[in-house]
């Protein structure tokens, strides 16, 4: 592991609130976008001339597109349920990681440019002249915003703080002040389809790595079909799932479910990234450019069924949006739900006794379930309420004899984020996601500690990788996170699985 | 921030990353592992000999499995894991061996 270059915060038995210290994230501000990374999304490539002008216009556009925005900025009465209950001041202790006080960064511009008190008497009410110091200053603390909305959960007025954060992104992106991590990003999907920037050849390399070794392992041909016409199932998942560790673990169980159930599924080129950064640059526009590639190609492909991976902010946005932005999806079969979720597949294949699970295949972990955040606050799965909760945590106990949550303040609807969601899991910010991590890292290391928890187990690609980069700071190891299929993958048992192999049995895992 | 390698001056991004891959060489591995205080042995160039290669017919870095498997088989089963990559590279393989490699940064969830 790296050497942190700052304090790495001290383990704690919980999670206590700090004196705020001001200004200590003062310092921390991602690389601004490029020319090359803004004008692709429709954005002015560097920051206009007439920024001050061009922020309010976009402010005055948000107010009267977006009537929550409003609403949000208007019915703040300063209570301070919300001040602590953000990882990030919890981990940095900067007073301007309250949510409130995050919040009032807009807030302060919008009632002096917005509000009769605010351009009468902007000292009475806090209001204050648009400067460039205000502007560096929502640079700086918008990406200090994962948008996890915990902070919600207690607002008694129900002010989302991540809708603010995206506005006030969505007002920098229109004036050339972007955030490189995020827009290099979705550049990258509508030029090449995914996140990463793999062209067809390269899936179509690891998938056919990835062929082989399933094969190598259980002497079972498992398919990972590629841009194949007229199956079933279209895919859409993460490209972490194809590159990065654990992820690709889930990306081979995802693949031994639909084996097991017989049914014929695809991974598309063209919709390969079920992320959409769109939504965390609050830009409507760059968000609906990014699901109509799925609509593209599940057309293309003429496909039956739309089936999501383990991703977060993606589940938000095919649960939430998807059908406004792309749809309608008459064209898919009425039978299943569009999308859903690769989870409720496979609870439903359990529940129907579909796969042929040795639990015991897991018996050298003992599981916790980090709840991700958008998963949890924005979603649901299956038909029920809290099916979002129940169904990962019961295909994991489907699939693992020892499973235990962490504390009931920090899963389920209050869970904490994984510290790098919401356009943050880049190198530049890694301080704050070190920091940020520190309520989740104090509850898993409770279980750890009080329960003998080995391995923690996640449905989201950000909060895999943030959580594999972030742990060892904290002394736990990167392979201590799972994904969730790859629970599934190690316990199902093939059909035909081991009957010409006995010899070759052991599993080193 | 440019690096100065054998006379040349080369252009880098903010995150030290050579702005123009073309103009790579072996000694831009050199000069970004001596400025991390890393020596760079045998196992480390057959690493980025490899990201190198991959990377001119698949335009982007390998998948972690697939260099991890690479690695697997051409330097032994035992070091065919990310903890081996990690111990030759403590920033990732991805993005540091990337680095030195003259490769763009992976980006995304990784």
């Amino acid at each position: 592991m790296a050497k942190a270059d700052f304090e790495v915060p001290e383990l704690q038995e919980y999670t206590e609130v700090p004196k705020y210290v001001e200004g200590t994230m003062a310092h921390s501000s991602p690389y601004v976008a490029k020319p090359d990374h803004q004008t692709p999304l429709g954005f002015p490539g560097a920051l206009v001339p007439d920024w001050e002008e061009k922020t309010l216009e976009a402010m005055g556009d948000l107010l009267g597109k977006y009537r929550s925005f409003q609403v949000y900025l208007d019915s703040c009465v300063k209570c301070g349920a919300c001040t602590d209950k953000c990882h990030y001041y919890l981990g940095t202790s900067d007073p301007k990681n309250m949510p409130v006080a995050r919040q009032d960064l807009l807030r302060k511009v919008y009632r002096r440019y917005f509000t009769f008190a605010g351009k009468f008497f902007p000292k009475l009410v806090g209001a204050v002249d648009l400067t460039r110091e205000v502007l560096d200053e929502w640079y700086s603390y918008f990406h200090q915003c994962s948008q996890c909305r915990r902070c919600s959960v207690f607002c008694p007025y129900g002010i989302d703080t991540a809708e603010i954060s995206m506005a006030a992104r969505e007002i920098l992106d229109r004036i050339g002040y972007g955030q490189k991590y995020c827009n290099e990003i979705i550049a990258k999907v509508h030029k090449i389809g995914n996140n990463l920037g793999l062209p067809g050849p390269a899936i179509q390399n690891i998938l056919d790595g990835l062929e082989e070794d399933v094969l190598d392992d259980t002497g079972v041909a498992v398919k990972f079909p590629l841009d194949v016409k007229g199956v079933d199932i279209l895919l859409v998942t993460p490209s972490a799932d194809f590159f990065a560790e654990p992820h690709i673990d889930g990306l081979i169980g995802y693949a031994k479910v639909f084996h097991e159930c017989g049914v014929s599924w695809t991974v598309s080129t063209k919709a390969s990234e079920a992320g959409n950064f769109g939504m965390f640059i609050g830009s409507y526009e760059n968000m609906r450019r990014v699901s109509m590639r799925i609509r593209e190609a599940a057309i293309e492909l003429g496909v039956k069924r739309i089936v999501f991976g383990e991703c977060g902010h993606a589940w938000r946005v095919a649960y939430a949006f998807l059908n406004t932005l792309a749809g309608p999806f008459d064209f898919l079969d009425p039978n299943y739900p569009v999308p859903q979720h690769i989870l409720e597949f496979t609870w439903d294949a359990i529940q129907q006794g579909k796969l042929n699970l040795d639990k015991s295949a897991n018996d050298d972990k003992v599981l916790t379930f980090h709840d991700s955040c958008n998963v949890a606050r924005a979603t649901r799965m299956g038909d029920k309420p809290g099916g979002q909760f129940e169904i990962p945590r019961n295909v994991i106990k489907a699939v693992c004899n020892n499973y235990v949550d962490m504390e009931a303040d920090t899963i389920k609807e209050r869970t904490f984020c994984c510290g790098g969601g919401g356009g943050l899991l880049t190198d530049d910010l890694m301080e704050l996601r070190v920091k940020g991590a520190i309520p989740r890292i104090n509850a898993l290391n409770n279980v750890v500690q009080e329960h003998g928890v080995t391995h923690m187990a996640a449905i989201c690609a950000i909060c895999k990788s943030q959580f594999t980069k972030v742990i060892p700071y904290y002394g736990f190891e990167m392979d201590q996170i799972v994904s969730v299929h790859q629970l599934v993958s190690n316990a199902i048992l093939l059909t035909g699985q081991g009957e010409q192999d006995d010899d070759d049995g052991e599993d080193d895992e | 921030m440019p690096i100065e390698v054998n006379g040349k001056v080369l252009e880098t991004d903010e995150e030290g990353y050579l702005a123009d891959i073309t103009q790579w060489e072996p000694g831009v591995a050199e000069v970004m592992s001596k400025e991390d205080d890393l020596t760079l042995t045998a196992e480390h160039w057959e690493l980025i000999n490899f990201l190198r290669e991959y990377y001119e017919e698949y335009q982007i870095a390998p998948a972690v499995r697939v260099l991890t498997k690479a690695v697997g088989k051409t330097m032994g089963k035992d070091k065919g894991n990310s903890k081996y990559l990690y111990s030759l590279f403590p920033y990732g393989p991805g993005k540091q061996a990337c680095r030195y490699a003259g490769l763009p940064k992976p980006t995304g969830c990784v």
